[in-house]
């Protein structure tokens, strides 16, 4: 703990901890100071002069260095002026009048002032109701202006600011928030002022415009309604919307978020999710979210949604009963016996896999998990320890990123990770080409696509570096599915755990393993007993199969191939898919708005999410359809209630033992404070009131060393001459059925792009923007030719989920297409 | 008590009958043939009022529905564009509706409304024989325009409708 020292504020003596901010001093003892640019997180600036305050501070005698004594007390000395809080640091001694007259009237001519040039449209502004503008008038300001009205500063109204955000110059008090949060927190710098005095405005300093994918924050940080976003539009007033927890299902971060809802007539008078906030939680996410997670949630709501369940008959799906068609999909499952197989995907919650897996482990059958990324087994044995924050890594500790790129796969893990590193961690960052962490990385380390274990083998072996990581108090090694499929990911895993193991770094808290898998609760599933399937089309051919949550003909041709040959297929979905069109019978399935259950994040945290809008027609949650098909093969499994399941679970699974909800919903003070009572502070962030969620124990931890099974290496692949290394890499905004569905990101998503070298693309003729065919063994697509030098000479980038089949790395070719059609 | 006593009296009664009867102007109103006029202030069934140019004075603020007392006003707003203008600056009401069962007359909407665009106007007469009817939607309560053109949404110059708040002067009645 750090030092404290005694301050005086308003009369109240108190404690606080020495070297902190008078604003967040003062908060802690519980006193209000107004501010709108000062932000806890964010260094103080002094912009907004809002904070104006008496502080006194006790004189010292200039020979002895002693506080001269008065009348039995120190005796203190005051400037002439009011001093700003905000960029105060509190000193022992120091006395602070925040309502003395004369700092009351600072902070009112501050207010009236900030109100000279403020267009006052609050009925027609997205802000409006949770305004710190608002608030503060409210409290410290004045009723009436003295300034002349036609002498306001008028701006063209809001002007879009990227294709998310809007700005409202008009409405802007420079606080600087916004452009500090970029800099400071986001490290993109993106935003900056243009002007001075009355004419100064915020403006986007990047190509594309505000070139961030956490530009929402932003939003959420402007003390007025200068930045809202384009998804909330006129969505309705803050005070309209009921809020409800949940959990972002985008990538296995686990950001916590609240769901504001509403009533919309356009869609009949049902309560929609009007919009996406973050919810505190400082050892997930802080305050922060993507704009994946905010703008990403409108495939709940997507028009092809499955609302009935349908059976196949004479060769067209048709409309049926639930009775019917579990009954259907029962009898095939119980018919087909050792030849019944699971197949689910990673946005499912746990308790909907812990009954995936139980049906099949009671029907004699499979539980495969629908992924390219192995290493699971690995992380629940050296998995980070309970208890880890990234935000306590610092000085003297380490994190290992290999195979990943964190911005474009979890980036609030970027940008945490950024964090601990800005604080002066090692950040070793382990790539075959340059993302954008390297510019924070202590050391970057480049290899060869393939050579990943070869390279981790090499980097512990001898270097500065190397001594750092295997010294540090704490170290955390990211390991992602960047140019890797199935086998070279649980290969690289079992290194990574191999090297936490020997230089101690496994069983404590802020030390372990951390997988950047593909799916929020990738995680879960392995807890639960799934495991991917390398050759998944051989698994599916000729069997009775049960999809749940996953779209394998839509994403492979091979794997439909293989559907198509198997004996039964049904399919439990959210949305009409590739895979829906060729199912025997299908079921529709609630999303994670409509239902309770819990996820289990890459860090290992079992987190709650909460109903929040009523289901969608006659879907049920994923664990009931999959205790009703159970019934029907004569296996009970719970089906009532999630909190059962995730009892029953609790009580099978052992990481996941004396875990309940309740416990789950438990909450603990949070700081910084935020929330609805404390906007003009934190920002408009939610407060967490319904559930930190609990880090499962990882096998290290209780049981010391670990045995870490070797996984046999496949040999690199080297490709000839003129021809290409396929490699999958991933990228944020994808065509996946949960982000594909939201208008506002379609631009960022764009079309499925091949990234070259320039010389590679010299080397067979094809310029930048041209269409080119990709004829790879097991790969076969059309995509458009992007040049970009940090890509290694003689490999292509392939996104995943773009309409490409790519799985793990391929040798083969890339020709222009014929029609040698251009690039829209 | 004489005889005569009774009939003087009835009679007085009856002339003082006579008298209102031919010389007094009567008070009762032939309704629904023929209307009272309302106080200067009275509340009645709402009206969203226009600008004389026909443009919504309604903003879809949303504040009227915020002040209600009983929940009777709901409101949601979508953006105004200069091809289809609704109302002046950024944001109109795209749907306005009242419920009339639950709303008490107390007229809190048009305190709180910055524009002036929800009034309780004189009609009084409002009878329903099923709820939905009781619903009144935004046609239902906006001001009827003189001529065709006035409707809304109208096509506007660009730059000339981009503040949503009139500037307003003190109510005189």
């Amino acid at each position: 703990m750090s030092k404290q020292v005694t301050i005086t504020i308003n009369g109240k003596q108190v404690q606080v901890p020495d070297g902190s901010g008078l604003v967040d001093a003062a908060k802690l003892a519980g006193v209000d100071i107004p501010v709108f640019c000062h932000h806890p997180k964010l260094e103080p600036a002094g912009m907004c002069r809002m904070c104006l305050v008496e502080i006194g501070r006790p004189m010292l005698d200039p020979k002895t260095k002693e506080p001269i004594m008065e009348n039995g007390a120190p005796k203190i000395q005051y400037l002439p002026k009011l001093e700003t809080a905000c960029t105060n640091r509190v000193s022992e001694g120091m006395v602070v009048l925040t309502q003395s007259e004369k700092a009351k009237a600072g902070q009112y001519s501050t207010l009236e002032f900030l109100l000279t040039s403020h267009p006052l449209d609050c009925p027609i502004c997205d802000k409006g109701g949770e305004c710190s503008l608002q608030d503060l008038t409210m409290r410290h300001g004045p009723g009436k202006t003295r300034f002349n009205f036609d002498e306001k500063k008028h701006f063209e109204k809001p002007i879009p600011l990227g294709d998310l955000i809007y700005l409202d110059r008009e409405r802007c008090i420079h606080c600087a928030r916004c452009v500090r949060f970029q800099d400071q927190i986001a490290g993109e710098p993106v935003l900056d002022f243009e002007d001075r005095g009355r004419g100064m405005q915020i403006v986007s300093i990047s190509d594309p415009e505000f070139d961030s994918v956490f530009s929402g924050n932003t939003s959420d940080l402007c003390p007025v309604g200068a930045l809202t976003t384009a998804d909330f539009r006129f969505g309705a007033r803050p005070w309209e919307l009921q809020a409800e927890a949940s959990i972002c299902t985008q990538c296995p971060v686990g950001c916590n978020l609240t769901l504001n809802t509403r009533r919309e007539v356009k869609v009949g008078g049902e309560v929609v999710v009007k919009r996406v906030m973050p919810r505190q939680n400082e050892e997930v996410n802080e305050i922060w979210i993507c704009d994946k997670g905010r703008f990403g949630h409108h495939y709940t709501e997507s028009k092809k949604r499955l609302v009935k369940p349908f059976i196949r008959k004479d060769d067209k799906l048709v409309r049926a009963s639930w009775d019917a068609a579990t009954k259907l999909a029962g009898e095939n499952f119980a018919a087909a016996k050792k030849n019944f197989v699971v197949l689910a995907g990673g946005r499912l919650s746990n308790e909907d896999l812990f009954n995936l897996k139980s049906l099949a482990d009671h029907a004699g059958g499979t539980a495969l998990l629908y992924s390219d990324m192995g290493g699971g087994e690995l992380t629940q044995l050296v998995g980070v320890g309970a208890g880890t924050n990234l935000a306590n890594l610092g000085q003297g500790d380490a994190i290992l990123v290999v195979a990943s790129d964190l911005y474009e796969e979890a980036p609030i893990w970027w940008l945490r990770v950024k964090q601990a590193a800005d604080r002066g961690a090692t950040l070793i960052v382990v790539n075959p080409r340059e993302t954008k962490l390297d510019r924070f990385a202590t050391s970057t380390i480049r290899y060869e696509y393939g050579e990943e274990t070869k390279a981790l083998a090499e980097f512990s072996k001898k270097g500065k570096v190397a001594d750092e990581f295997a010294k540090a108090k704490n170290a955390i090694i990211f390991f992602g599915s960047e140019g890797l499929g199935l086998s070279g990911t649980s290969g690289l895993a079992s290194a990574c755990a191999t090297l936490l193991q020997e230089t101690g770094h496994t069983g404590r808290a802020n030390n372990g393993l951390i997988g950047v898998w593909p799916r929020a609760n990738d995680q879960g599933a392995f807890e639960i007993g799934f495991q991917p399937e390398a050759d998944l089309d051989k698994a599916l051919k000729g069997k009775s199969v049960y999809i749940v949550g996953a779209d394998p003909v839509g994403d492979d041709p091979i794997l439909a191939k293989a559907l198509s040959g198997a004996k039964f297929v049904a399919v439990q979905e959210l949305l009409e898919t590739a895979t829906t069109e060729i199912a025997d019978v299908v079921f529709p399935a609630q999303a994670f708005t409509e239902r309770e259950g819990t996820y289990t994040s890459g860090e290992r945290r079992v987190q709650r999410f909460y109903a929040a809008v009523a289901p969608k027609g006659d879907s049920k949650p994923d664990f009931a359809i999959t205790s009703l098909v159970a019934k029907q093969m004569g296996i009970i499994l719970e089906g009532s209630s999630a909190s059962v399941v995730f009892d029953i679970l609790s009580h099978s699974v052992d990481a996941f033992a004396e875990l309940s909800y309740a416990r789950l919903a438990e909450t603990k003070p949070q700081w910084p404070i935020v929330g609805r009572g404390d906007m003009y502070y934190g920002g408009t962030t939610y407060e967490n009131t319904k559930g930190l969620g609990i880090q499962l124990i990882p096998t290290a931890q209780t049981e010391g060393t670990v045995r870490i099974p070797k996984v046999r290496k496949e040999a690199a692949l080297h490709p000839k001459e003129k021809e290409f290394l396929a490699v999958p890499i991933n990228q944020l905004y994808d065509l996946g059925v949960m982000c594909a569905s939201a208008e506002l990101l379609e631009k960022h998503i764009g079309t499925a792009t091949v990234r070259v070298h320039s010389s590679s693309a010299q080397k067979i003729g094809v310029e930048a923007g041209q269409m080119v065919k990709l004829s790879f063994d097991g790969l076969d697509g059309e995509a458009l030719l992007k040049v970009d030098d940090t890509v290694p000479v003689g490999v292509a980038l392939v996104p995943r989920s773009m309409g490409l089949a790519i799985h793990e790395p391929l040798v083969g070719s890339l020709q222009l297409r014929s029609q040698s059609g251009k690039g829209k | 008590m004489g005889v005569f006593e009774p009939i003087i009296e009835l009679s007085k009664g009856l002339g003082e009958v006579l008298r209102s009867f031919l010389f007094e102007k009567t008070v009762t109103y032939q309704y629904p043939e023929e209307k009272r006029p309302v106080r200067p202030r009275f509340r009645g069934r709402h009206v969203l009022n226009r600008y004389d140019n026909g443009l919504e004075k309604c903003i879809g603020c949303s504040l009227c529905a915020a002040a209600c007392p009983s929940d009777a006003i709901f409101v949601e707003a979508s953006e105004n564009t200069d091809e289809k203008r609704f109302s002046p600056g950024e944001r109109y009401a795209s749907t306005y509706e009242i419920n009339m069962l639950r709303c008490i007359y107390c007229g809190f909407c048009e305190d709180a409304c910055p524009t002036e665009a929800i009034t309780l106007g004189d009609n009084y007469e409002l009878t329903f024989t099923d709820r939905k009817q009781a619903l009144y939607t935004k046609d239902m309560l906006l001001e009827p325009v003189r001529a065709t053109e006035m409707l809304t949404p109208q096509k506007t110059e660009p730059g000339v409708f981009t503040r949503s708040v009139p500037e307003m002067k003190n109510p005189t009645d």
